[in-house]
């Protein structure tokens, strides 16, 4: 940078008459070099991911754009519509059908998964015997794959032979149809979410929980606080920053629910889990229409931006800085 | 033991404080904690004892949670008229290729990123940040034209493509240079080792904690991703072992004892690996979730 400078006030280099020209140019020589096997060095370290990157999100990501103005079966050469796409999904009442099926599970999940990590990092968090199996028991199911989860859910949730109507029958209740029933199928699909990612909640609550000093602590105890009361004055308060992320990103995660749905109810029945992304799946490549399917993807992003933006304006007002 | 476990959470700001430590003994939290923890060990168990389990008695009524012999059938059957242990292979072959990619590319950039003075550098990594924001389903079409056109489309490279670098990756790796001391790479520079040498001997050893939490990360995305391959994949012989999985169940809805089996055989490895090594596990979960 102090180069260029430099180099605008000597005079035009090739002043034959300039004495001082080779000794300032043989450092600036010299210097010229070393920026450049210096840009060739960074490159040579970041571009080989840089490339990878460029050519498999930014690429894409901006041929999806103009795929959703699109309208385009893979096949026939592509037909410019505009924004066509965007209206037509606008008053496509199977798309808002999947966009009110994905709130429900936003609502059924999200709340449920922030709430379940916070009570359990709080239980979780002491150290007394068998913590250790416990902490095991809630985190193993984390690395179960949402299809693995999927398939085990029609097994345990199936009307005649799964174990949920098996406890009710035990327990003298009626039988559920459970994954089989549009009222609640997206119960058991959030139910079972709960089972496999309650444990990412908790561990980020966990290490929220253990970042609180000790002091804060130990003085409200002095001051003669009891557990509820240091909870909701000191703990609660502290968490917030954590509370305002997590519920973002299950937010995020939850707009995208695919794999469940797929191994569970295949957007069954009647439709009643068929969500944003599933929609999005089976325009693109059950019906193929890659138009169609870009924009829905887009108005997913854009759905994803807002609610993260919005929430993160939300927590600045209340003066808890996530980010 | 397990109390430790969350001290290597604090990768990269060094601080580990724990929480007082009380008196071990009776508390009321067990009766608490024991039930959750049978909540959701049963799920699990349901699978494996389903697994073990004779067909005929999955289907009596009531069915018994616990069999009344245990037998391989479910397994034997499940070897013999499926391509199974092919699946398996191809999400290893998948999963080793992302994993072994992800190191290098990653920690490379990541270093390059944090380390290295060069025009373009803050464009550079302000557009690798950008691209977390964009989610995948967005990427889908176009990545699938894409394939497509170079005719990768239904072969296990178009399974692993995506992932040999992530932005996310490139973004762990930084922030882990980032707090390692300087003076360390000083030292080495004014032994004359250059900047590759510095990188593969000085730096490379002390990131073993972020490399092994990056390695996880891309095990467990790439292992338990199931959109990707049902939509890049259609050969039996290329499936990888959730797409499998997936397909087997359209096709035995109701033979529990086979998809309980198919189950267990695709979920066993993961959960073996994180038993063994629960500690870097648990730390991917918390470091993942810093990226926002």
């Amino acid at each position: 940078m102090t180069m260029t400078t430099r180099d605008t006030t000597t005079a035009p280099s090739d002043a034959p008459d300039d004495d001082r020209v080779p000794v300032a140019k043989a450092p600036e020589r010299r210097r010229r070099r070393w920026l450049l096997r210096n840009d060739l060095a960074g490159w040579a370290f970041v571009g080989p991911a840089m490339i990878i990157i460029l050519g498999l999100s930014i690429f894409p990501a901006a041929w999806a754009f103009i795929l959703s103005l699109q309208k385009w079966n893979g096949f026939a050469p592509p037909e410019f519509i505009g924004g066509e796409n965007y209206s037509q999904l606008m008053s496509d009442a199977e798309f808002w059908e999947a966009v009110t099926h994905t709130g429900v599970y936003v609502v059924l999940f999200v709340p449920a998964s922030v709430l379940m990590g916070l009570f359990l990092a709080v239980a979780l968090n002491r150290n007394i015997r068998f913590v250790g199996l416990y902490r095991t028991a809630i985190f193993v199911p984390f690395v179960a794959s949402a299809a693995a989860t999927g398939i085990l859910s029609t097994y345990l949730f199936s009307p005649q032979y799964g174990l949920a109507n098996n406890a009710l029958r035990t327990a003298g209740l009626p039988a559920q149809g459970w994954l089989e029933d549009p009222q609640q199928a997206m119960l058991v699909i959030a139910i079972m979410s709960l089972w496999g990612q309650a444990a990412f909640t908790t561990v980020i609550y966990l290490a929220a929980l253990q970042d609180i000093p000790n002091e804060l602590l130990e003085a409200a105890r002095i001051d003669g606080a009891n557990p509820w009361q240091t909870f909701w004055r000191i703990v609660w308060p502290e968490l917030g920053p954590v509370t305002v992320f997590v519920t973002i990103w299950q937010t995020i995660t939850a707009l995208q629910l695919f794999d469940l749905v797929y191994t569970t109810t295949r957007g069954g029945p009647l439709d009643a889990t068929k969500t944003i992304v599933y929609f999005l799946w089976e325009k693109a490549f059950k019906t193929l229409e890659f138009g169609y399917g870009s924009a829905a993807a887009y108005v997913l992003f854009a759905v994803t931006l807002l609610i993260t933006v919005g929430m993160v304006i939300y927590a600045r007002s209340r003066k808890m800085e996530a980010f | 033991m397990a109390m430790d476990m969350l001290d290597t959470v604090t990768l990269t700001t060094g601080k580990s404080e724990r929480p007082p430590r009380r008196r071990r003994g009776m508390s009321g939290w067990h009766f608490v904690l024991a039930p959750i923890a049978l909540l959701f060990v049963i799920p699990f168990a349901q699978m494996i004892m389903a697994s073990f389990s004779p067909a005929s008695e999955l289907v009596k009524f009531p069915p018994p949670f616990v069999p009344s012999r245990f037998t391989l059938d479910s397994f034997i059957a499940l070897f013999s008229t499926t391509d199974v242990l092919v699946w398996l292979l191809n999400s290893m072959v998948v999963s080793v290729i992302a994993i072994v990619a992800h190191i290098i590319l990653c920690s490379l950039a990541g270093y390059g990123f944090a380390r290295l003075h060069f025009r373009g550098r803050n464009v550079g990594f302000f557009m690798i940040v950008a691209t977390i924001m964009i989610p995948t389903q967005l990427l889908m079409i176009p990545t699938y034209v894409m394939f497509s056109k170079l005719g990768v489309i239904n072969t296990l490279a178009a399974a692993f493509v995506p992932w040999l670098a992530s932005a996310f990756g490139i973004f762990l790796m930084r922030q882990f240079f980032l707090s390692i001391p300087q003076e360390i790479e000083e030292a080495a520079a004014l032994d004359g080792a250059n900047r590759l040498q510095t990188f593969l001997r000085v730096v490379l050893p002390l990131a073993k904690p972020a490399i092994a939490t990056l390695a996880i990360f891309t095990l467990l995305s790439s292992w338990n991703d199931l959109i990707w391959p049902l939509i890049a994949i259609n050969d039996d012989s290329i499936f990888t072992v959730q797409l499998g999985i997936a397909n087997f169940q359209s096709t035995r809805r109701t033979q529990w004892d086979l998809l309980m089996a198919a189950n267990v055989i695709a979920t066993a490895p993961l959960v073996l690996f994180f038993l063994f090594a629960q500690k870097q596990f648990v730390q991917t979960m918390t470091m993942s979730g810093m990226k926002g």
